[in-house]
């Protein structure tokens, strides 16, 4: 479980998130929706260390990460995984390699092992025969896949998703939503997602927190976020079409 | 002051959190190739270009039956020591080695990889910047001892191609009033010419922002920056060591 209170980020003094707060439950999808430019991905950079917020503390099953030494923050983020949005694959690895960078920095696992742990992740995201080619060599979709094999092959207790179904087609994006929901739940971790897709909202929203101007106005589940009386939520909620009609 | 300030900061963070003693060895190793390896083309081309240059500019402003024609030579050499191999060469590797280096992060930087390497519990700096560092500051000095033999050779075939000098001449300049100590002034000066150029550079490129316009902007800011600091270092140590 992650537990975050108070949150303040500013830049030139301008307020990015104020006083934001809220629980991440473990097993569970947890997505963080908003319209661009919100501080969705202020927010999470905060939560994972990327950033330090003004105020307020990130705590990870108890255990405060904002203000611990560099050491504790170590420990505490050898147990995420994260998924970016662009999946910041590194350029000059094959597929296999960047899956097997965690484990080559950070166990001693034997290289049988780690390859071993490398086709089992590469499967489980659907991904074969691709171990050898270059990120150069893929398609968006297949980069988000690694990106996510990459995130869950040193079995971390937390997920991260900055946008995942960014530039991706419908089916795609369903697949990854499905992707992560499995994972979320086959190895109990506690998953954050950042979107802005109402489709991932509607698929794989266990716990659905919606930000406006920095600040949290709502949080629930898929099950009730369209019986809300919030307006910047409906709106955002019903602003295409299809969602209009099915309202 | 301000980026004095974080630059002294990102140098003290390639020495914390560090990985695994095996790791650093195979980064390096591979940066030794990039930084070192990949030069050797650029490097011995202007360097057999330099000495054949200096030694014909050399001769055309020693025109006198005063001075013997050894005196050529010796001057090339003395010039190619002290300053073209460590020196000139410094501006060619600030141009090659330190505008990849800015590249190559500011590219992780946009891209999010430097993120990623955060977000494992990894020092990116350290992970990232130390292993070209230590390359640099090894391999930059065998580059300059290669580019002064070349220099001296290039001069030494321009002299026989052109016949501004014998040979023979040629060759008993390069051995008249030798200092042993200048060969260890130019290694001085090549280590922490590696260093100012590898870390200025790692330096711009760590911390770019924006996108692919911006990540050329670094890379142009490392090597006008490298070549700033490498010329200001060149003048303390010359007053240091030889003033």
């Amino acid at each position: 479980m992650i537990e975050i209170s108070r949150i303040t980020k500013s830049f030139n003094d301008k307020e990015v998130l104020s006083d934001i707060s809220a629980t991440f439950e473990k097993g569970k999808t947890n997505l963080i929706i908003g319209s661009s430019g919100t501080g969705k991905s202020v927010l999470l950079k905060c939560i994972v260390g990327l950033l330090k917020p003004d105020t307020g503390d990130v705590l990870y099953n108890g255990r405060n990460f904002t203000d611990s030494d560099k050491e504790i923050q170590t420990d505490i983020r050898r147990e995420m995984g994260m998924l970016f949005q662009g999946s910041a694959l590194f350029d000059s690895m094959t597929v296999e390699q960047n899956v097997m960078f965690p484990l080559n920095i950070l166990t001693k696992m034997k290289p049988a092992e780690k390859l071993e742990r490398v086709n089992f992740c590469l499967e489980r995201v659907g991904l074969e025969n691709v171990n050898k080619r270059m990120p150069s060599e893929i398609s968006g979709g297949m980069k988000k896949r690694v990106g996510i094999a990459r995130s869950i092959v040193n079995k971390p207790n937390y997920l991260f998703c900055d946008e995942p179904n960014s530039g991706l087609d419908p089916q795609t994006s369903i697949l990854i939503d499905d992707l992560i929901k499995e994972i979320t739940v086959e190895n109990d971790i506690t998953t954050v997602v950042v979107t802005h897709d109402m489709n991932s909202v509607m698929e794989i929203g266990d716990k659905v927190m919606f930000m406006y101007k920095g600040k949290k106005l709502w949080e629930g589940s898929n099950q009730n976020i369209t019986d809300t009386d919030v307006k910047e939520l409906n709106d955002f909620v019903f602003a295409n079409r299809m969602m209009q009609q099915i309202k | 002051m301000q980026n004095f300030g974080k630059f002294l900061i990102f140098i003290g963070q390639l020495f914390v959190r560090r990985e695994t003693f095996v790791t650093y060895v195979r980064l390096t190793l591979n940066e030794c190739i990039n930084v070192g390896y990949n030069s050797l083309f650029i490097v011995s081309i202007v360097s057999l270009f330099m000495g054949a240059v200096t030694t014909i500019q050399t001769a055309f402003n020693l025109v006198s039956p005063l001075i013997p024609a050894p005196v050529i030579s010796l001057v090339v050499r003395d010039m190619t020591i002290l300053e073209l191999a460590p020196t000139i060469i410094a501006i060619i590797y600030a141009g090659k080695v330190g505008s990849n280096i800015a590249g190559e992060l500011g590219t992780m930087r946009i891209t999010e990889q430097i993120d990623a390497l955060e977000v494992m519990g990894i020092n990116a700096t350290s992970y990232l910047v130390l292993p070209k560092i230590i390359a640099s500051v090894m391999m930059y000095p065998m580059l300059v001892i290669l580019s002064g033999f070349l220099t001296i050779w290039g001069g030494y075939i321009t002299s026989l191609l052109t016949g501004v000098m014998t040979g023979t001449d040629y060759i008993i300049g390069i051995r008249m009033e030798f200092i042993p100590f200048n060969v260890a002034f130019a290694l001085i000066k090549a280590v922490v010419f590696a260093f100012l150029i590898a870390s200025i550079s790692a330096f711009k490129g760590f911390y770019t922002s924006g996108g692919a316009l911006e990540v050329g902007q670094s890379s142009t800011a490392a090597v006008v920056s490298s070549c700033i600091a490498v010329l200001l270092a060149d003048y303390l140590l010359a007053q240091l060591l030889l003033g």
